[in-house]
Formats: C-alpha cells, structure tokens, sequence
C-alpha cells in the first residue's frame, strides 16, 4: 500500500520546548537541487521575531542561576555526553546538512566529526579554564588576593552561514562550558541544522532553557540583540553594517560584543577556532581579598 | 449589631443536605448563576486586543495607580515596610510614573507605613480578621480591625469565613461582614471572598452579592489572599465585576473591585483592564474602583514603561525589588 510520507514541522527549541514563532510566521527553505532538479521545498521555518527573543531570554534568564551554579565538573559531564549523542546522530545530522545544501556529502560528514570533536574540546576545559585564567595574586599584605572567573549571565549569538553546525556549536559551547546560558540566532540561509541540532539537544542532559535555539531573519533580530539590555554579551559573526549595530546597542545597554567578520570566510574547522581564550571572552573577573590564616 | 457575634456563634448548626440545596437555590433564583463555557469564552477574548503604544503606555501607567503594593509573610519588618513606602511613592526615577494607590500589610505593621505615608495620598490598607483564614473568634477579628484602623490603617480587607458561606448559613456569613464594615468605621472595606475555596463561578456570584448587600457604596470585593493555591484569574475577577454591573443596575450602588494573587504580568493587567472597561465602563477604571493586589506587578509594569518609553527591553534587576513575589 503506497504510504503518504510523514514531514516534519520544524519548530524552534527554546525553554526546552519545541515552539512556533509567537508571530505564526514561517519562512520557505529548498531543498538541495540536483542537477537536473526542480526546486522543492524542504521546510517551513519559523521566523522568529523580537518578542521571540525577548520570551527566550526570559526562558535563559530563568534556566541561568541554576546553570551557573552546577559544579563545572558537572557542566563538563554534560557537554562530554552532548558530543557523545551526537556522535551516535552523526548519520542524521549530516543528512540534515547535505539536504538542506548546506554541504556536500563528504564535507558534511568532516563537519559533523568536527563538531563533536568540539564539544569534547570544551567539555575538557570546563574544570580547567579557571585555573589558566583566575589567579592568587602577590600583594603587599597578609592577605590571598584572588581573582577567580565567573560567567556573566544571558550570551546572545548570532551563527554564521558557513557550517551552520559547526559554527554554531563553536560559538555556543565556550559560552556555556563557563556558565553562562546563551540564545542563538541559527544561520539565515541554512537553518536547518539547527533545528535538528534543537532535536538532540532536547533530549541531552543540557537543562531547557540553557541553550535556546531561533531561527529567523538578522535584520529583524539583530537592533534587538543590541538593545536588549538583559543580553550581556553577544558572540555574532556578522557584516561590517551589522558589527556597527551590535556596538552602537551595545553601547547604551552595555554589553560586551564579540564580532567576527562574515566575509572573512573562517575556517572553523581548524585548531584556531577553538581556545580558552573563547571561554573568556564572556567571563567576568572577581577579584576578592582574604585575609591569611583567618 | 454590636453583639451580633454571639449570636452567630450559637445559630450555627450544619443544616441538612437538602435544607443546604434550598437556601443556595432560593438564593440562586434571585440572583441569577454563571455561564461558565460563556464567562471563559468572553474572558479569552479579552487577551486579544491589541492594545498598542499610547493607550498601552497609558493602560501601564493607570495600573500602576491601581496597585496595592504588597508584602504579607512572617518575615516583613518595620524596615522593610520602610522601603515598601518608599517604593510605593515613588515607583520609578521616572517622574511620569504615578505613585500607587496603596501599600498592603499586616495589621502590627500598620503604625510604621501610617508614619512613613503620612505626607502622601497613598492608603494604607491592612489585611485583618484573622488573615487569611478568618476563623478566629469575631470578637477577636473585631478588635483586630478596630486596632489596625486606630494605628492609621485607612482600608481594612477582610476575609469572609467560607465555611459558613458554603454550609449555607448566608445570614451568619453578612452579619459578620456587617460587624466588621461597622468596626471600620471611616475605613474603607474591601471583602475577600477568596474564590478559590468557593470551588464554583455560581458561588463566587452568590458571595459577591451577600458581600455587596452589607457593605457600603465605595467598598470593595476582592477575589483572593493570596495565600490559598489558586488566585485571581480573569474567569473569577469577570464573574465578581459582572456581579458588580448587576448591583449597581439594580440598586444604583457602586462597589469597587480589587482582583489579587497571581498577576504577575504587565500584559495580564492589560487584560484585567480590558475587562472592567468592557464591563464596567471608564467610572470604574481608576484606583478608588479599582485596584490590583501584588507585588511583583509593580516591577513589570515599570520594565514594561521603560520598553515603551526606550524602545529596549529590559532587564528585571534594572528596578528595585519592594517586596517578594505574591
């Protein structure tokens, strides 16, 4: 008997739901054409506007102390089995960026392995950042004098277009190895990925609310990434024009902003991709005095 | 009325089931009962308005006029009712936020928001009669009210005793409001019916109305305490102000409303708003008609006038906490 296949409805994962936009509003993306081809749709995804983002931060703000004040030995755990399940995924999730023409096959399946090889990365530095980056430092007095690295609180991130996994997993897990909870706009042109990477995430250890995935247009989220002022810092690739806007937000809402260039056409594949140094970028140093033998 | 007390204590008996079934039909019958799939429809519809810009900036700046600001837990001290007042005066470093309409606390704590209130126009409205239980003595709940009112308290909200209410014993339950409205003295009453334990919309209605027979032009119901597991929704605060519009068409005595518990939100006020004007019209959409009892509301209609205001939303620790979420 001929069977009518089952699509899937791509939603977005925020608050550890499975939602549409607020708004209702998708946006068409095609499937990847062959060479002799018709255009065909893939999926409509939702189009997730300000008031989207505004709920996901609500949802990261709710998700955030509880995050942050796991043992990083704990985040670490999370992050490790993260890698693992997708490892377990990889078939799906290089499917997902073969057909949406994000990649080629071969290329997809180098992106996927590099994606769970970074969250192994980062999953190994969540007990270890603090002492590469916190100090005991000498002062004049009887006194410890530390300076110990704490996260900052609700990260926005805006994902590249190359590697629409890859990137976005780069970007998202320096930020919540140290504590921090994050919302992500997922790539404009291949969203894709991150509605399946949404898919794994669910069903990981990650608590909802820690990573919380949109997808939708840059123009209409990016002024509010800016402005927002619950947002505390945003690790965006982005245009020239866009970088202008994150900082000029930034400014009045002070925040930090971490851009990279999009037309510098990173390499996220390589070693220099991956660092503590991306760890610190959304850290805040306390320094606090103790006295000796008190 | 002064030893009317007494009285009820006595005249209460558990009346026979069907003797229960007659006194709530025979009062059924004059006041009518609720639609209940009619009253939940007609309260969805009241989220759907697009309240926008100016009248939404003006919607948060009238609920703010309407707020009892709030704080009832064991651990509420002399100081904190001190900065509770403070906020109250002035909500926001913004001068176009109105101060609200009333702080709301303990009867003990009356005499220090009394002093710190003393030079504005905000009331200060104390919970008494053994809040939020109310079984207490009368004579107890009595003098309870009648102290909070000497140490400055200038709204008394009561709570009803439900057990009476749902065993019937409808004249026990007004010759008890009617005690306390006449221990009130100048103080302004507000009557909690706390609609949670009345379990039906009809129940709500029937206490609404007992309520508004005794107490005087200018009083208020009120749906919760905030303290028993539900609070006030749009259904039950849509039933009381209904009840309300029936009673002032019928005897032409206005009564005011005071939904508490559970709004939390700007946008929920928005919708409360949206009802009493559907309901009752521009005369009751200010704070001598009208109040929201919270605490947490204050905050977010703040965020949410800054949003307005700036066009950036906002980050909750920018406004200063008065009082812990009820």
């Amino acid at each position: 008997m001929a069977r009518i296949p089952v699509t899937k409805t791509p939603k977005v994962y925020v608050g550890g739901q499975f939602i549409r936009s607020e708004s209702g509003r998708v946006f068409p993306i095609q499937k990847k054409l062959s060479p002799k081809g018709q255009p065909s749709l893939l999926a409509n995804i939702p189009q997730c506007t300000r008031k989207d983002l505004r709920n996901a931060v609500e949802a990261a703000a709710k998700a955030g102390p509880d995050w942050a004040r796991r043992t990083p030995y704990n985040r670490g755990q999370i992050l490790y089995r993260l890698g693992e399940m997708l490892e377990s995924r990889s078939a799906e999730m290089t499917d997902a960026l073969v057909i949406s023409g994000a990649s080629t096959k071969a290329a997809a399946a180098k992106e996927v392995v590099a994606s769970v090889d970074r969250l192994i990365y980062y999953a190994g530095w969540s007990d270890k950042y603090e002492q590469v980056l916190g100090n005991t430092n000498p002062v004049a007095g009887p006194f410890f004098n530390f300076t110990v690295a704490e996260p900052m609180g609700i990260i926005g991130i805006i994902a590249d277009d190359a590697f629409p996994l890859l990137g976005l997993l780069s970007q998202i897990a320096p930020v919540i190895v140290s504590g921090n909870v994050c919302v992500a706009l997922a790539s404009e042109e291949f969203p894709y990925p991150a509605i399946v990477l949404g898919e794994l995430l669910a069903v990981s250890d990650l608590p909802g609310g820690v990573v919380n995935l949109l997808t939708g247009f840059r123009k209409e989220l990016v002024p509010t990434f800016a402005t927002h002022t619950h947002i505390r810092g945003v690790n965006a690739v982005v245009s020239q024009e866009e970088k202008k806007q994150l900082q000029l937000g930034a400014a009045e809402s002070i925040k930090r902003v971490r851009a990279r260039k999009r037309d510098d056409e990173i390499d996220w594949t390589g070693e220099k991709a991956q660092s503590v140094y991306e760890i610190r970028d959304f850290i805040e140093f306390k320094t606090t005095w103790h006295p000796i033998g008190a | 009325m002064g030893d009317s007390g007494r009285d009820i204590t006595r005249t209460m008996s558990p009346p026979a089931g069907a003797a229960l079934r007659t006194s709530f039909s025979k009062l059924f019958d004059e006041i009518g009962t609720v639609d209940q799939v009619g009253i939940e429809e007609r309260v969805a519809k009241f989220t759907t308005r697009s309240i926008k810009k100016g009248s939404k900036l003006w919607g948060l700046k009238t609920a703010v006029s309407m707020v009892d600001l709030t704080t009832l837990e064991g651990k509420d001290t002399p100081g904190k009712i001190a900065s509770l007042c403070q906020k109250a005066r002035r909500p926001s470093a913004d001068p176009d936020v109105p101060p609200v309409a009333a702080v709301c606390i303990y009867p003990f704590l009356v005499k220090y928001a009394a002093r710190w209130l003393a030079d504005t126009a905000i009331k200060v409205a104390s919970v008494a009669t053994a809040f939020p239980s109310g079984q207490s003595p009368l004579p107890l709940r009595l003098e309870e009210v009648r102290t909070a009112v000497s140490d400055g308290a200038d709204e008394i909200d009561m709570v009803i005793n439900r057990g009476l209410f749902l065993s019937g014993e409808f004249n026990a339950v007004q010759d008890e409001i009617s005690a306390v409205v006449e221990a009130c003295g100048d103080a302004q009453l507000k009557v909690i019916l706390e609609v949670s334990e009345l379990d039906t919309y009809d129940n709500v209605r029937a206490a609404s109305f007992l309520a508004m027979q005794v107490i005087r032009p200018g009083d208020f119901i009120k749906t919760s305490t905030g303290k028993a597991s539900g609070s006030a929704t749009l259904a039950n605060t849509q039933v009381m102000i209904e009840a309300i519009r029936d009673f002032y068409l019928a005897t032409g005595i206005a009564i005011g409303m005071k939904p508490a518990g559970g709004i939390k939100t700007a946008k929920q006020a928005l919708h409360y708003l949206v009802a009493v004007k559907e309901t009752l019209g521009d005369a009751w959409l200010n704070s001598s008609r009208y109040r929201f009892g919270a605490s947490s509301l204050l905050n977010d209609l703040l965020r949410q006038i800054e949003k307005e205001k700036t066009g950036a939303y906002q980050a909750p620790y920018y406004f200063t906490e008065a009082a812990e979420s009820y």
